[in-house]
């Protein structure tokens, strides 16, 4: 009997494919947190003054900010003065110059996760700053971007070579107070990623970045500014893995997205943090701020994720959308699996006049799981004629999960159109015996249900990053039917 | 396993009893299916027919308490219900449940590649099916817009019994089992239905057709009616006992059974 819940519950033990710590010699601060540890980072990463100053003010206001616990979740404290706020892979000299230069062993890495940097670089056309622990180590591509005039390069190099840009833009989508992580983030960040896009400029490929938390304790903290300016296009993907460990990893990334008049940013991510043994041990907290401000007319933010991993993710990528005519979307793929705690969602606000939003949002619950949406359309009264259409479905599989919806709308303006549609389903004994019947594996029948149920946000995804995440989706949620 | 002609045993159900949530549904059944033929089963609500045709496709929520069935020489009972489907039975749904999002082709051609797989032939590549899916097609008279549409994603009830024929005729069992294949269609739909399951007859296979109604019987005539009650087959006979099934009602049966 192949299709007995305890069979099944074989599959579900599977270990994470992930699971490996690379032996690399870290240079790493010891553990605590406080200005002087913001001083030495911001002296080992040379900063201008500005920089040190904005971090020191972000932290003094960080020390007056309480932990927030209104997320659907639970995990013990968390002990920030436990965790190492620096971490940078040792290299032969002061940096790569080239994948040459790169440790062997770092490649090794990449490859063992099925992303050989070159190779994949150079078929997929895809420029990669790959961010390993906090430092980025390689950077390709940059010439035929920089013919087009395009900056993609990682954080600590654009605070030598644009800081301007920085200065001007850092900071005002996600200001350093705006919450706790942020603020936790705008005074150690140590690294992330920079792009700006010139005027009319359409970018030549797609940005993608692969992060990797690695050395133990270590906070990661990512600092990621993108400026679209007036009539240009950028597509930017982001994927990330991480080894296997028995304590859990702390993780607050600050995205900023700019889009002026006419510009286009579509921002596609697909988590795969370590969620934690089939016991709830371990796995990464992911408390990300992303806020992405369409600034311009007729600009344009797009947020895809795919959200398999992590222990507890907490993660709210919205827009704010200013120019008259701009669109905000919002399509999401959140599976929850074990014990893993996700609390997702968006924020649409709608401040210029014809603004549209769309949310498309799709929870996955297994196991003994726990799945949030948590959403907020807000219509100020400046946003005439605003659009917003919000579709929550939630898919439950097992009767040991849970999925919740909390959906906020505020609307001040009485031209609004607002829709919202929500389901929750269950991969019912149905569907599955209807598969079985028809000879398919269960295995098979699982993701071809998850598969169908994930269809219009797969299709948001640039192509080769939708295979990637419907296979990633299969291997979280392998066997996980009861 | 060498090939089945006309009479060799394909199903054998011995003294089955089950029982669902501990009430017992099926006392003790025996039912013999030789290729060639197709068998009727009636019987009143509630009798154990839908429970008889899940049981044999592999439905795990059903307790088997005593008995065995036997498919193809194998211990039918101890098969995963993939297992069983590839091996060739088939079972035609009452109500066929829908899978947003998963393009109904695809699953049939995962369907059929598995059976193929299975029985150690090439798999079918997407031109051969969709030549293969749009004959069958025709047949069913279903048009090209169930080529692109969810598995029985917002499919009436007679389109969605049509699709589970329409796979029938696809993945050619060894043994089809149409569980109230009938039920919910209208006469023009039922004579679809009824063309498509006749066009599987022969020689290689058999089929069972669990129903409420004779009229489905006026359609694709069996070779033998079973009366199906209290959890037993009570009376066989042949298509003339569904004639009188229909003008008789079944009480009788359970009678003459007491006597």
């Amino acid at each position: 009997m192949a299709t007995t819940p305890q069979d099944l519950h074989a599959l579900v033990q599977q270990k994470y494919q992930h699971g490996f710590v690379t032996d690399i010699e870290s240079d790493t601060v010891p553990p605590g947190l406080n200005e002087d540890v913001i001083r030495l980072i911001s002296a080992k990463k040379k900063e201008p003054a500005f920089l040190l100053q904005w971090r020191l003010k972000a932290f003094s206001h960080w020390l007056t900010l309480k932990e927030p616990h209104w997320a659907h979740a639970q995990y013990p404290a968390i002990d920030y003065q436990a965790i190492s706020y620096y971490s940078a892979p040792k290299t032969n000299r002061d940096g790569p110059k080239s994948l040459a230069d790169v440790d062997p062993k770092l490649l090794a890495t990449y490859d063992k996760l099925g992303v050989p940097l070159h190779e994949r670089a150079r078929l997929a056309g895809v420029a990669v700053d790959a961010v390993f622990d906090s430092v980025s180590v390689a950077t390709t591509f940059k010439d035929r971007l920089s013919k087009a005039g395009v900056v993609f390069c990682p954080f600590s190099e654009a605070v030598h070579s644009h800081p301007e840009l920085l200065e001007r833009y850092l900071g005002t989508v996600v200001p350093p107070g705006d919450n706790f992580y942020a603020a936790l983030n705008s005074a150690v960040f140590t690294d992330g990623s920079f792009v700006y896009i010139p005027k009319g400029v359409r970018c030549p490929m797609e940005l993608s970045t692969y992060f990797r938390i690695n050395a133990a304790n270590t906070g990661q903290f990512e600092r990621t500014l993108i400026i679209a300016d007036e009539g240009s296009q950028v597509s930017y993907l982001e994927g990330c893995t991480a080894p296997m460990r028995d304590e859990n990893q702390l993780h607050a990334a600050v995205v900023e997205l700019v889009a002026l008049d006419e510009a286009n940013i579509k921002y596609s991510t697909v988590q795969n943090w370590y969620p934690g043994d089939e016991n709830g041990l371990g796995g990464i907290y992911n408390f990300v701020t992303k806020r992405g401000e369409c600034r311009g007319h007729h600009s344009r933010i797009s947020w895809t994720q795919v959200e398999t991993g992590s222990a507890i993710t907490w993660k709210y990528p919205s827009c704010v959308l200013l120019g008259d005519h701009s669109v905000g979307e919002f399509y999401s793929v959140a599976v929850a699996n074990h014990y893993q705690q996700a609390d997702t969602g968006t924020k649409m606000i709608h401040v210029g006049r014809h603004t549209k939003s769309t949310i498309v949002s799709k929870g996955i619950s297994a196991g003994h799981a726990h799945n949030t949406y948590r959403g907020l359309v807000k219509i100020l009264p400046s946003a005439e004629g605003a659009r917003n259409y919000t579709q929550c479905d939630s898919l439950l599989m097992g009767d040991q999960c849970g999925a919740h919806t909390f959906p906020y709308v505020e609307v001040k303006n009485p031209s609004a159109t607002l829709e919202h549609e929500a389901t929750t389903s269950k991969i019912g004994e149905d569907q599955l015996f209807y598969c079985l019947s028809r000879g398919l594996s269960a295995e098979d029948a699982v993701n071809m249900i998850v598969s169908g149920f994930c269809k219009s946000v797969f299709k948001e995804l640039p192509m080769e990053f939708a295979v990637e995440a419907q296979n990633l989706l299969a291997v979280s949620l392998e066997g996980s039917v009861g | 396993m060498t090939a089945i002609t006309a009479g060799d045993l394909i199903l054998s159900v011995r003294d089955l009893k089950v029982s669902v949530n501990d009430r017992s549904v099926l006392k003790g059944l025996n039912l013999d299916v030789r290729a060639g033929e197709v068998h009727a089963i009636m019987g009143p609500n509630g009798a154990g027919k839908s429970t008889l045709s899940q049981v044999l496709a592999g439905r795990t929520d059903y307790r088997v308490d005593q008995g065995s069935a036997t498919f193809l020489q194998e211990d039918l009972l101890a098969l995963p219900a993939e297992e069983r489907a590839r091996r060739g039975l088939f079972l035609g749904f009452q109500y066929p449940v829908e899978i947003p999002g998963v393009n109904n082709v695809y699953l049939l051609k995962a369907a059929l590649n598995a059976r193929r797989r299975a029985q150690g032939i090439p798999e079918v590549d997407a031109y051969e099916f969709l030549t293969l899916v749009r004959e069958k097609m025709k047949l069913m008279q279903m048009d090209d817009s169930f080529l692109s549409r969810g598995v029985n994603e917002g499919f009436s009830g007679g389109e969605k019994k049509r699709n589970e024929i329409l796979q029938m005729t696809v993945l050619e069992p060894t043994l089809a089992i149409l569980d109230e294949t009938d039920s919910g269609l209208d006469i023009d739909a039922l004579k679809v239905v009824a063309q498509g399951v006749n066009s599987l007859r022969g020689s290689e296979r058999a089929i069972i057709l669990v129903t409420h109604y004779q009229r489905l019987l006026d359609h694709i005539i069996p070779d033998f009616v079973h009366v199906l009650a209290d959890g037993k087959i009570l009376k066989t006979g042949d298509r003339t006992l569904a004639l009188e099934l229909e003008s008789r009602g079944y009480d009788w049966v359970l009678e003459e059974a007491r006597a």
